[in-house]
């Protein structure tokens, strides 16, 4: 098979054949996913919304939210966004040294932001404002908990693509796989502000 | 260790349950032995649980359709069984807890492992051909759409056997299906099956949007698409922008059930009404995410065989792309009765008989293609105008029940169940199976005995309409949907007659797999030589029967629609090139297999609470992925010399009746290029 | 969606992925507005019934300014595919949130479910 070592095609003369590797169509499809993913969270804030006042006797959002240390979460995010970016950037001019730092750095912001968010978690568990406690929080729980998933599963991700920059260097793949979870990236920051704006600071007024 | 799995979750007592278990158990190791015997293994394992093959998945999808349509069918004439005997003091002879869980399945099953598979099977088998592509965009996510999809399968299958299936009804409303209230595992199963062939379907919903939109042959604009691409278009869009509510409506009910969750509680606030309000959210788009590639069919069928083009082409693509839209508009008629006020009720009222306006545009667009046509009445024609007068009858009482006023009336009725019946049956059953006897030659090489398909049909007709026109007046009479038993003996002669129907009904199940058996074996004398057996169209005809694994040699050019038949009345459908090229194609892999079994490791694992097996499954799912994504072996090409090969052996009998032409000079291919 | 069709090839240009001035850009708009969002409902400056406009007012802005500078959304005909579907999802995601809200809160008024009479804010 005419495949050389790093997963090139060499026969020139196949360019106009619909090849399998077309970065375009597998950003189209990532984004169509992405505008999947995008429903899955709008109907969760509708789910919120919907029992945002359904507090049962229990604690309300003004009570539970700190907001100064929701601010610390979403500076994390966004300079982790920023971070990306800035990887990205590098990876278009095939800078991959500067890549993998860049991409490391991204790594420590999410995973601080994770790390945030499960302290968050566990307090509220603790104080007894867990989210079997009303459907408030049932819905503040999964809201704000669907979101960290996404986080941690694009931290698992950051982690493959830089074991996979390291091993592989930048080539066709691992430049359209960077270009799919830079989207996701920076889907997951717009969807936070969505989530300090409707969740805490809406809770909050 | 094992969670809540102990011996007794095997229904030991259920001599029905038991029974059934006897027989799969019995045909499963006779045709574990057959293969086995017949060394199919290796076989099977190579050419199709592996394939990437658009086709091959498709006629996988279409097989498992139908098995589930035979066990979907049994459950149904198993509910008309019971209420044709459990008049007054007859009991009849189901419980009423496995009843119910017949008619939750029966429903499940009929929607997402029926119907469903059998439509993405259909635009699997037929949609990468109509537009000259050479497979669809991602072909591994394809095998492991599939795969996902038949864990789901396995999922529901399993709990006929071990526990019981969710008796809460085919949409496990809550707070029925709140573990308060539904503590066994039957609800768990219902969610974890549901969870994992809906993310089957939505990725294939991803991908088939994609290759439509990305891998057309040159030339094919939009406007120049065959109708049932254009339709599989619509649906794919509806399966990505709708399914992701049903996961989270799931995902939610899952919550209050293993996390002690409350959105849907009676107490601490929650509101069953949200999980309502957002399963139909999802489930009114996706009544019509099955009803679209059957109006496509439908469209392609009786434009080959009126032998004219399909009336109002433009029109038609309109009506879908509008009937897309308002079928996210529509979904609150499902709760008329649920205690909104007057505004809310009259929107989705006035939003409901809307959509109806599209749907009648193309019933006259059909009309109207046939209107002086030379109409051939094959099999998929009688399909076809089966469903034309049976879907009207449908739409109708559809539209009656629009009025709010009326849905008071008849909510929840056996009017309800005749209602959707007329337009599932009468729409999406009669469409799959039209299209089933429209593309199998594409798919296998041969057609299918039209006198089986014939008699196949007349009983699905006659025993539709024996089945279910007295629940029409059941429903009138006052008699509610899901009774086990009732205490009005006036109802009895009529769910007698209804039961009548379900077996003329059973007669056309069987007629359908006789059709199988007698055209596999009559397969030499039912052969389709041309490729083109019915005078097609679109572009799938231009290939030949069964299509090559590269789909075409030569990417077909197009500068309009039914390009093929302007070729062939030009003389220039079948042409030899004088020069083939190296094809590049991807690569089967088992990968796809093992995330779909890992998948049945997970859901099983979480219904039954084992939780270190729930991890396993999980590892393995993402384990195999990283495999994939590890892979660098992924694709290969086809040399030209084995292309020209295949196509030389294809356009020789051809040649004999002087269809094929002569090779275009090289310049002029480029200059076409 | 017409436009999204046979647009393949359209990596590899520079426009598509932004420049280091564009996420700057947007990396300091993005601070100011989160900034300003939190501002108004912790400053104590901003009277009560203007902070939930102002708030939603700064979410929109900044959704803008990510789409644009950090995703690079824009009207440029290669865009236009990925554009045309995410308003396609905004309108779905706009009938999804909507019209659940327009639901539930008229069931519930009708209903007299025990989450309406509640006062919203102790």
């Amino acid at each position: 098979m005419s495949v050389t070592a790093d997963g090139m095609h060499v026969p020139a003369a196949h360019g106009h054949d619909h090849g399998h590797d077309d970065g375009s169509k597998t950003l189209l499809g990532f984004w169509i996913y992405l505008m999947s993913d995008c429903l899955i969270f709008s109907a969760l804030f509708a789910t919120f919304a919907v029992l945002a006042n359904a507090t049962a006797g229990g604690p309300s959002g003004k009570e539970l939210f700190e907001l100064p240390y929701v601010l610390g979460e979403t500076a994390l995010l966004l300079v982790s966004s920023f971070t990306f970016g800035l990887a990205m950037l590098n990876m278009h001019a095939g800078r991959r040294q500067r890549v993998m730092a860049w991409l490391v750095a991204t790594f420590a912001l999410g995973a601080g932001f994770i790390g945030m968010e499960v302290h968050e978690f566990a307090h509220l568990i603790h104080e007894g404002a867990g989210p079997d406690r009303s459907a408030f929080l049932s819905a503040y729980f999964t809201l704000v908990g669907t979101h960290g998933l996404h986080v941690t599963a694009g931290l698992l991700w950051l982690l493959v693509m830089m074991d996979q920059v390291r091993r592989r260097g930048l080539n066709d793949d691992t430049r359209r796989r960077l270009s799919c979870l830079s989207l996701f990236w920076h889907f997951l920051d717009i969807v936070w502000i969505c989530v300090f704006t409707f969740v805490y600071l809406r809770g909050a007024i | 260790m094992f969670g809540k799995l102990t011996l007794s979750a095997i229904p030991f007592d259920q001599p029905i349950i038991m029974g059934t278990l006897l027989m799969v158990m019995l045909g499963g190791a006779a045709l574990l032995g057959f293969v086995t015997y017949q060394r199919k293994w290796a076989y099977l394992w190579s050419e199709w649980f592996t394939t990437v093959d658009h086709k091959k998945i498709g006629v996988m999808y279409i097989i498992m359709a139908l098995v589930m349509l035979l066990r979907g069918f049994a459950d149904a004439i198993m509910m008309r069984t019971q209420q044709a005997m459990a008049s007054a003091d007859a009991a009849g002879y189901l419980p009423p807890h496995h009843f119910d869980q017949v008619f939750t399945a029966h429903g499940d099953i009929m929607i997402f492992f029926m119907a469903m598979p059998f439509i993405t099977g259909l635009m699997n088998l037929v949609v990468p051909l109509q537009i000259g592509a050479r497979d669809v965009a991602y072909p591994f996510l394809n095998s492991l759409s599939f795969w996902l999809t038949a864990g789901g399968v396995v999922l529901i299958m399993a709990s006929l056997f071990i526990g019981d299936f969710a008796a809460t009804g085919w949409l496990a409303y809550p707070p029925l299906s709140e573990l308060k209230y539904s503590p066994t595992v039957g609800v768990d199963y219902y969610i974890w099956s549901l969870q994992l062939s809906g993310l089957g379907t939505t990725l294939s919903g991803i991908n088939f949007i994609v290759t439509i939109l990305k891998m057309r042959a040159p030339g094919m604009t939009l406007m120049k698409m065959p109708v049932f691409t254009w339709t599989a278009l619509v649906t794919n869009i509806l399966i990505v922008a709708a399914f992701p509510v049903l996961t989270v409506a799931l995902a939610l009910l899952g919550a209050d059930r293993y996390l002690g969750m409350h959105f849907f509680t009676n107490d601490a606030g929650g509101n069953a009404m949200m999980y309502v309000n957002l399963i139909w959210i999802w489930g009114h788009p996706e009544v019509y995410i099955l009803i679209l590639p059957c109006f496509g069919a439908y469209s392609e069928i009786i434009a080959t065989f009126s032998g004219k083009p399909l009336f109002g082409y433009k029109s038609m693509v309109y009506a879908t792309a509008a009937i897309g839209v308002l079928s996210f508009l529509v979904w609150l008629h499902h709760f008329f009765t649920m205690g909104s006020g007057a505004s809310v009720n009259a929107f989705f009222g006035i939003m409901t008989m809307i959509i109806s306006v599209p749907t009648g545009v193309k019933l006259f667009n059909w009309l109207f293609t046939m209107y002086r046509g030379r109409v051939r009445f094959t099999v998929p024609v009688l399909w076809t105008i089966g469903f034309m007068v049976t879907f009207v009858i449908g739409g109708v009482t559809g539209v009656l029940m629009a009025v709010p006023g009326a849905d008071f009336v008849l909510h929840n009725s056996l009017f309800l169940i005749a209602h959707f019946h007329n337009t599932i049956i009468g729409g999406v059953v009669f469409g799959c199976l039209a299209a089933m006897n429209y593309w199998f030659p594409k798919a296998f090489g041969f057609k299918l005995a039209e006198r089986w398909g014939k008699a196949s049909f007349w009983c699905w007709l006659v025993g539709f309409y024996v089945a279910f026109m007295p629940l029409y007046i059941l429903g009138l009479k006052g008699m509610t949907r899901r009774m086990n038993h009732y205490a009005n003996p006036d109802w009895q002669p009529y769910l007698i007659v209804a039961l009548i129907g379900a077996v003329i009904i059973l007669f056309g199940i069987f007629f359908t797999v006789l059709q199988l058996y007698v055209s596999v074996r009559d397969r030499v004398t039912l052969r389709d030589p041309s490729g083109d057996p019915w005078g097609g169209r679109t572009l799938e005809w231009s290939t030949s029967s069964p299509a090559p694994f590269y789909n075409f040699a030569v990417l077909p050019q197009v500068r309009q629609l039914d390009q093929f038949w302007t070729d062939k009345q030009d003389g220039v459908a079948y042409m030899r090139p004088n020069r083939y090229e190296d094809i590049h194609m991807p690569r089967n892999t088992g990968v796809g297999v093992f995330m779909g079994l890992f998948g049945v490791v997970l859901g099983f694992a979480l219904v039954w609470h084992i939780w270190w097996m729930a991890a396993l499954g999980l590892a393995g799912m993402v384990g195999s992925f990283l495999v994939r994504v590890y892979d660098r072996d992924i694709d290969y090409w086809v040399p030209a010399a084995e292309v020209e090969r295949i196509e030389r052996a294809r356009l020789a009998p051809l040649q004999k009746v002087g269809l094929v032409t002569v090779a275009v000079p090289a310049d002029d291919e480029q200059k076409a290029a | 969606m017409a436009a999204s069709s046979h647009v393949s090839h359209d990596h590899g240009h520079d426009d598509a992925h932004g420049s280091l001035k564009s996420y700057v850009v947007g990396f300091g708009l993005s601070i100011l507005l989160t900034l300003a969002s939190f501002g108004t409902v912790m400053s104590g400056v901003v009277p009560h019934h203007l902070m939930m406009p102002g708030i939603v007012l700064f979410a929109v802005a900044q959704l803008l300014v990510q789409l644009v500078f950090f995703l690079h959304m824009g009207t440029s005909p290669g865009k236009r595919g990925n554009l045309t579907i995410m308003l396609f999802t905004m309108l779905i995601l706009a009938i999804v949130v909507v019209g659940s809200l327009w639901v539930l809160h008229n069931m519930n008024a009708n209903m007299m479910h025990p989450t309406f009479p509640q006062v919203p804010t102790e």
